[in-house]
C-alpha cells in the first residue's frame, strides 16, 4: 500500500539501504565462481554428453545454491563476521541487510536451486546439491566451525561436491570413482588453504573465537599440518592419471603443480617468524592458480580428446 | 501496518529491489519455458516412429 512518499510495511522491518549489488555480495560471489569453475570442467570431462542448455542451467543452480550456502552461512555467522576485520564490511554486520531478510533470501535461493536442478536436470545432481547446501550450512557452519580445529577439514567436503554434481549432471551417476577422486582433490587441498590463510590472519579468528588450528594449535603445528596436506594432496592430484582415469595434459599439470605446491609449503614451513605471513599469502595465492589450473587441465585434455574416457 | 516515510534514497533501493525481484521471476518463466522446449524436443526426438 503505497501513498505518495509514505509505504506501509511490517511492524518490525524497517527501512533498508540495500540494493541489488549488497544481495550479490550476500552470495559470495568469489566463491562461487571457483565452484562452478570445477563443476564446470568436471562436467566437460565426464564421459557421455549433455545438452548445452542443461549444462548451463545445471551450473546456474550450482552457482546459486553455494550462493544461498554463503547467505545462510553468513545469517549464522553474523556475531563472527561483525568482529572480524575480513568480514565486517559484508552486508549483514554493516548494518545494510538484517539476518531475518539474509535467511529469508538463502533458504529461498536455496530452495529453487535444488528444485530447479531436480525438474530440469535430474535427481541424481539435485540430491548431491541438496546435500552439498546441507553440509555446509549443518555440519560446517553450525556445527565444527566453533566447535573443532578440524572445522574446516570436514567442512571442506562440502566445497569438494561440485565436481560431483558436474559429473553426475552428463552421466547421471553419483558413484563414478573418478568423479570423487575429483572430491578428494579438493577435499585433500582444502585444509593447506585455508589454514594459510588462517597463518596470515589468525589475530581475526582468535578475536572472533573461532577454533581455527593456528589459533588452537600455534604456527608451527599449522605449518606442519599444511606440509602433510599438500604431500598427501599431492598424491591424490595425480593418481587419478596414474590410474588410467585421466590423460597425460592433466597429469603432467598435476604433477608439476603439486611439486611447486609443495615447494611452497616446504618455504612456509621454514619460514622465519618475520617471513611468514609473506610466504602464507603465497602459499595462499598459489593455492587458488593451482585448483584452476588442474581443473582447467581436466577441461582442456577432453576437448582436444586426449582423455582417456573420450570424446 | 504502519505507513513510513522514505528517504529519496531508501525510495531509490527499494525501486531497485522491485526491478531486480522482477527480472528473477521474468527469467525464472523463462528458464522453465526453455527447459520444456528442451525436454520435449529430446523426448520427440527419441519417440518410435
Amino acid at each position: 500500500m503505497t501513498s505518495g512518499s509514505a509505504v506501509s510495511i511490517d511492524e518490525g522491518a524497517r527501512a533498508s539501504l540495500a540494493g541489488p549489488s549488497d544481495y550479490l555480495a550476500l552470495l559470495k560471489p568469489r566463491v562461487m565462481s571457483l565452484v562452478v569453475f570445477t563443476a564446470l570442467a568436471a562436467m566437460i570431462a565426464a564421459p557421455g554428453s549433455v545438452h548445452p542448455v542443461i549444462a548451463v542451467i545445471s551450473l546456474l543452480c550450482v552457482a546459486v545454491g553455494a550462493g544461498a550456502s554463503g547467505a545462510l552461512n553468513q545469517w549464522f555467522d553474523a556475531d563472527i563476521d561483525a568482529v572480524m576485520t575480513r568480514t565486517r564490511t559484508r552486508p549483514i554486520p554493516s548494518g545494510l541487510i538484517s539476518r531475518q531478510a539474509a535467511l529469508e533470501f538463502g533458504a529461498t535461493l536455496a530452495f529453487f536451486s535444488v528444485f530447479t536442478m531436480f525438474f530440469a536436470v535430474g535427481h541424481v545432481p539435485a540430491m548431491l546439491l541438496a546435500a552439498t547446501i546441507a553440509f555446509y550450512l549443518f555440519i560446517y557452519t553450525m556445527w565444527l566451525k566453533r566447535s573443532t580445529v578440524q572445522n574446516i577439514v570436514i567442512g571442506g567436503a562440502a566445497g569438494a561436491l561440485p565436481p560431483v554434481i558436474g559429473w553426475a549432471t552428463v552421466t547421471g551417476n553419483a558413484f563414478d570413482p573418478a568423479a570423487w577422486s575429483l572430491f578428494l582433490l579438493i577435499f585433500l587441498w582444502t585444509p593447506p588453504h585455508f589454514w594459510a590463510l588462517a597463518l596470515a590472519g589468525s589475530d581475526d579468528y582468535a578475536r572472533a573465537g573461532v577454533p581455527m588450528l593456528p589459533v588452537v594449535k600455534g604456527s608451527r603445528s599449522t605449518r606442519n599440518q599444511i606440509l602433510g596436506y599438500t604431500l598427501v594432496m599431492s598424491l591424490a592430484a595425480v593418481a587419478p592419471w596414474a590410474l588410467g582415469w585421466f590423460g597425460p595434459v592433466y597429469g603432467m599439470t598435476a604433477a608439476m603443480g603439486s611439486l611447486a605446491f609443495i615447494a611452497l609449503a616446504a618455504l612456509l614451513w621454514r619460514a622465519s617468524p618475520e617471513s611468514e605471513r609473506g610466504q602464507a599469502l603465497r602459499l595462499f595465492a598459489y593455492s587458488i592458480f593451482y585448483l584452476f589450473a588442474l581443473f582447467t587441465a581436466l577441461a582442456v585434455e577432453r576437448l582436444v580428446g586426449l582423455s582417456p574416457t573420450g570424446v | 501496518m504502519a505507513p513510513m516515510d522514505l528517504t529519496p534514497e531508501e525510495k531509490r533501493k527499494l525501486s531497485q529491489r522491485n526491478w531486480a525481484m522482477a527480472g528473477l521471476l521474468v527469467a525464472f518463466v523463462v528458464l522453465v519455458f526453455v527447459v520444456t522446449l528442451v525436454q520435449i524436443g529430446g523426448n520427440i526426438a527419441q519417440r518410435s516412429m
